[in-house]
């Protein structure tokens, strides 16, 4: 039991101070019939050494194919400077909980009141909270949030564009299955145009003084950039707030921000600045939104504060907000945010910085586009859409899943078979191109759809 | 300390401030925004130097982030550990936090969790490449499962109060299944605030049970709130007073027979395995906690994780994808028509499921029963030293905490936030305070397995000095914490005026 100090004296003291004579003495408010079957069937435990060679042995049968994976879809394989893991590792920082005691958790403190900053400077609001657990909840918050500043309105129109499982957890958060009308939410799905956008005609035409909220993915699930502005105006002018959800992050470093094209909610997947893809999770969802929503969003947020002597501070506030004192009137249940992801995301960009961040950005749409370029030149190839993409796109071809499972099985993912979530898009990939793929690496995936 | 109603402006910075205290091994450090100087960075992209207006129209782009931080490396590396010397966490004091049960988190499961082979894996391979993680993924289902009697789990929730989410949101379902939502849910006046949260976003009303005067629940009382329209009780055991409900079996049979399910808050399984499994007490279903129980590190608030366990009843309602087994081969299903659907994008925090399963793999069976005696051990010995210098809320032997409260000190001035405060000069983080909401200025303490007897020792000196300081000096203790970077910080004005963000200083001239 190495993690377990107490020697066979200590348990003998205590349990005389006690004043009992055996550990099961401390059990006996236990109904003794719930005691004797409460046997744990699981083997004996092991040694560190043991424990590593079992993990070992489970990583292996994985077959992580970075650098020749070119699946993006909501998770991104990117580099992460050093650094980043080194302060991870602080064990200050990640043995610590939610900074319920602020004298002795200025750290976690300082270091989310920044992160608010820089998740703020990257969707361009004024305001962002400690961190949601993913991009995914955090749009299905982001959508519960719009009801409560809309209180007159039930609808709330999702773009079939925006990542099929966002979609999913919106719909599972929204469902009050079988509800009464006064927890109805209607959802509604808007097309996609031939360019890859969503469909501006038929937005124009469905929304209503009845929308809550337009929800569109930025760049969207096909790595198209949307015509934001546009959808924004639109959006305004039946009093609909613009929630706008991004999965690469990365993008925003280039692309022009949420808020300045009208976006009352911004939320995004944090993970592709300095978090591995850890098969899924942890991530975190970054969340933003207008001052004058501040008292309606759900999280933690940190503010500034000074002590009795006027030195700064950071301590949690608007907690009159949040579950713990406003319980079933609160914002949300949520009660952490993703503390030591968001401190990874707060390493990375301050170390990537102002430049590196953009340059980064500008590698990566500019090594996807050369790789689709030479795709399409194959003249095996199409582009299945025509709008600007950042660093994940959708190409059409005859076969493309044969293909596909044929370089699979020789070590090249060719992106994600697009059928599987939009059984419209028959023959098409959706491929991501980022800076780990090196050009041994493209053209590898070259050749392998050249086939 | 309530906020203002009023429309929030977002002040600038309260500047003027000192600086922090400056000797010995405390260091100041200003915001990352304020190392930064034009020009300097900690970072090399190769091919970043393209003309983006080649690949994208100059419309759709925005110029650099003014006020993003600009600095070196070293700078980075600097900055982060001098904030991190301002923490405290379980690695360097006892960090006695009752009901989040703040226990050592293994190194060795920081390093596994970090093996390419799971940290580089994109969730969206095909199945058949990533076999190891979903061998994990079925054999950790099964291991709580066994730990909690339950018959199947889910993985996917990021976090307890979305498992609470995910349980609720199954019960609705099976309701309406058999033809009601119902409306009601019962909720003892003792619960985490995320109980009636949950409940409260699942579209129920929550009608609060009171506890007895021994703080336990009684059948009678809950078969007197029992009604048709009551879909579920959700209850903590043990409770948050850290006692285990006798009547759990006894309640949950109130519960069932007029029709509605047992919610299971598995928030303080560490007082548990070995003892009582929650199937066995009539839960259907429950949360459980990995960043509890499980070591995973707590990590400032999150990440955290948190599974869901359901009896047969509600086996049709979990999640997907659900992992099943084709022979030899594991995959991941959609095919269960009556799921609630999916709570988070792809299977939940993979990395936090690591680290669970290799703590479970160095414990095994008979090594979790030992945390859980040995938990209990440690909250009864403190509760024993402390319970005639301080009131105990409820008398008599505790599970894995003991909720102690400030009744006895007003005459001294001295208050349950003052005796928290006073607690860090001594180097020990706080307990929980003023929660459970029952206890009027609780203490909440819970000690955990892994700290040793000297140490429990020097934290309950430290409560025993505390309390003869708030009868001979109570300005000491009022006026605390004095030993720490800073003081304490003036929350109703941060509320009141919230700055929640640096602002450039360009713009703030503005």
């Amino acid at each position: 039991m190495r993690y377990l100090p107490h020697t066979n004296d200590d348990v003998r003291t205590m349990l005389a101070r006690i004043g009992v004579g055996d550990i099961s003495d401390l059990f006996t408010d236990v109904p003794a019939d719930l005691r004797a079957r409460a046997t744990v069937a699981l083997p004996p435990g092991l040694s560190e050494q043991e424990v590593r060679a079992r993990l070992e042995q489970l990583a292996a049968r994985n077959r992580a194919v970075a650098p020749r994976c070119f699946l993006g879809a909501g998770a991104y394989p990117h580099f992460v400077p050093a650094v980043v893991d080194q302060v991870l590792q602080r064990a200050e920082f990640y043995s610590a909980y939610t900074p319920y005691q602020p004298e002795v958790s200025q750290g976690t403190l300082q270091a989310i009141f920044e992160f608010q900053t820089l998740v703020a400077m990257l969707l361009e609001m004024d305001v962002a909270n400690a961190s949601m657990y993913d991009g995914a909840s955090a749009a299905a918050e982001a959508v519960l949030m719009a009801l409560r500043i809309r209180p007159k309105r039930s609808r709330v129109i999702l773009s079939r564009a925006l990542h099929p499982q966002y979609r999913d957890v919106i719909r599972t958060y929204a469902a009050v299955a079988g509800g009464d009308a006064a927890h109805r939410i209607d959802l509604v799905e808007a097309p996609v145009s031939n360019d890859g956008r969503t469909d501006p005609e038929w937005l124009a035409g469905a929304l209503s003084d009845e929308t809550a909220a337009v929800v569109v993915g930025y760049p969207n699930f096909f790595g198209v950039v949307e015509d934001l502005g546009s959808i924004g105006a639109l959006a305004q002018a039946h009093g609909a707030l613009l929630i706008t959800t991004t999965t690469e992050a990365l993008a925003l470093g280039l692309l022009k921000p949420p808020g300045a094209c009208g976006a009352d909610i911004a939320v995004a997947e944090g993970q592709s600045l300095g978090v591995p893809m850890s098969y899924g999770g942890p991530g975190v969802g970054l969340f933003a939104t207008r001052t004058d929503f501040v008292r309606m969003m759900p999280g933690r947020l940190v503010g500034e504060a000074v002590d009795g002597v006027g030195r700064r501070g950071f301590v949690l506030t608007l907690a009159t907000r949040e579950q713990h004192i406003r319980r079933e009137k609160a914002t949300s249940n949520i009660c952490t945010n993703q503390g030591l992801v968001a401190l990874a995301v707060t390493v990375y960009l301050s170390t990537v910085g102002k430049a590196g961040l953009r340059e980064l950005a500008i590698a990566n749409t500019a090594a996807a586009h050369r790789v689709a370029e030479r795709l399409v030149q194959t003249g095996r190839w199409h582009q299945q859409f025509s709008a600007p993409f950042f660093n994940e796109f959708v190409v059409r071809g005859a076969n493309a899943e044969g293909v596909w499972k044929t370089a699979n099985s020789r070590g090249v993912l060719a992106g994600l078979p697009l059928r599987y979530w939009y059984p419209e898009f028959g023959d098409a990939l959706l491929l991501c191109v980022t800076e780990m793929h090196d050009s041994a690496a493209a053209d590898a995936l070259v050749v392998e759809l050249s086939q | 300390m309530s906020d203002s109603p009023d429309s929030v402006t977002l002040p600038r910075s309260h500047a003027p401030t000192r600086p922090r205290k400056q000797a010995g091994l405390l260091l100041d450090e200003p915001l990352i925004f304020e190392r930064s100087r034009p020009g300097r960075r900690g970072f090399a992209v190769p091919g970043g130097d393209a003309d983006p207006g080649a690949f994208l129209p100059a419309e759709l782009l925005r110029e650099p982030i003014e006020g993003f931080p600009e600095v070196s490396e070293p700078e980075v590396l600097r900055h982060f550990l001098r904030l991190s010397q301002w923490n405290l966490g379980t690695a360097t004091t006892l960090y006695p936090l009752g009901s989040c049960t703040m226990k050592y988190n293994p190194v060795a499961n920081e390093a596994v969790a970090r093996l390419p082979g799971f940290a580089a894996l994109h969730p969206l391979v095909p199945d058949h490449d990533a076999q190891g993680a979903l061998e994990l993924i079925w054999e950790l289902e099964r291991m709580l499962a066994e730990i909690s009697g339950m018959d199947a789990v889910s993985l996917q929730p990021a976090a307890g109060a979305q498992g609470e989410l995910t349980g609720m949101k199954m019960i609705r379902a099976y309701h309406v299944d058999r033809g009601r939502a119902r409306r009601k849910v019962l909720i003892p006046a003792s619960a985490h605030g995320t109980n009636p949260a949950s409940a409260a976003l699942c579209g129920y009303s929550t009608v609060q049970v009171e506890g007895n005067p021994t703080g336990l629940i009684e059948a009678a009382a809950v078969r007197r709130a029992m009604d048709d329209d009551v879909a579920a009780l959700m209850i903590t055991n043990p409770n948050t007073l850290g006692l285990f409900e006798r009547e759990i079996v006894q309640v949950a049979e109130a519960v069932h027979e007029r029709g509605g399910l047992v919610y299971l808050d598995g928030a303080n399984l560490n007082a548990l395995i070995g003892v009582a499994k929650p199937a066995h007490m009539g839960a259907d279903v429950m949360q459980i906690n990995l960043h509890k129980t499980f070591s995973t590190p707590h990590g400032g608030g999150g990440p955290g994780s948190g599974p869901v366990a359901v009896r047969d009843v509600l086996l049709p309602y979990l999640p997907t994808p659900r992992l099943v087994r084709a022979g030899e081969q594991l995959r991941w299903s959609d095919d269960f028509p009556k799921s609630i659907g999916r709570v988070r994008s792809f299977y939940g925090n993979f990395g936090m499921l690591v680290r669970a399963y290799a703590y479970i793999l160095a414990l095994g069976g008979d090594g979790l029963t030992q945390v859980t005696r040995m938990a209990v051990l440690s909250a009864n010995y403190i509760r024993r030293r402390l319970e005639d210098a301080y009131h105990l809320a409820f008398p008599g032997t505790c599970m894995h905490e003991c909720v102690f409260s400030d009744k006895g000190f007003e005459a001294t001035g001295v208050k349950t936030l003052d005796i928290a405060k006073r607690l860090l000069d001594h180097g020990f983080y706080a307990p929980t305070i003023y929660f459970p909401l029952v206890v009027s200025g609780a203490i909440m303490i819970e000690p955990t397995e892994t700290e040793s007897k000297e140490t429990l020792d020097e934290f309950i000196d430290a409560m025993l000095a505390i309390a003869r300081e708030a009868r001979e000096t109570p300005d000491v203790v009022r006026n605390a914490p004095t030993q720490t970077p800073i003081g304490r910080l003036d929350e109703a004005r941060a509320a009141r005026r919230p700055v929640l963000r640096w602002t450039p200083k360009s713009s703030a001239e503005s």
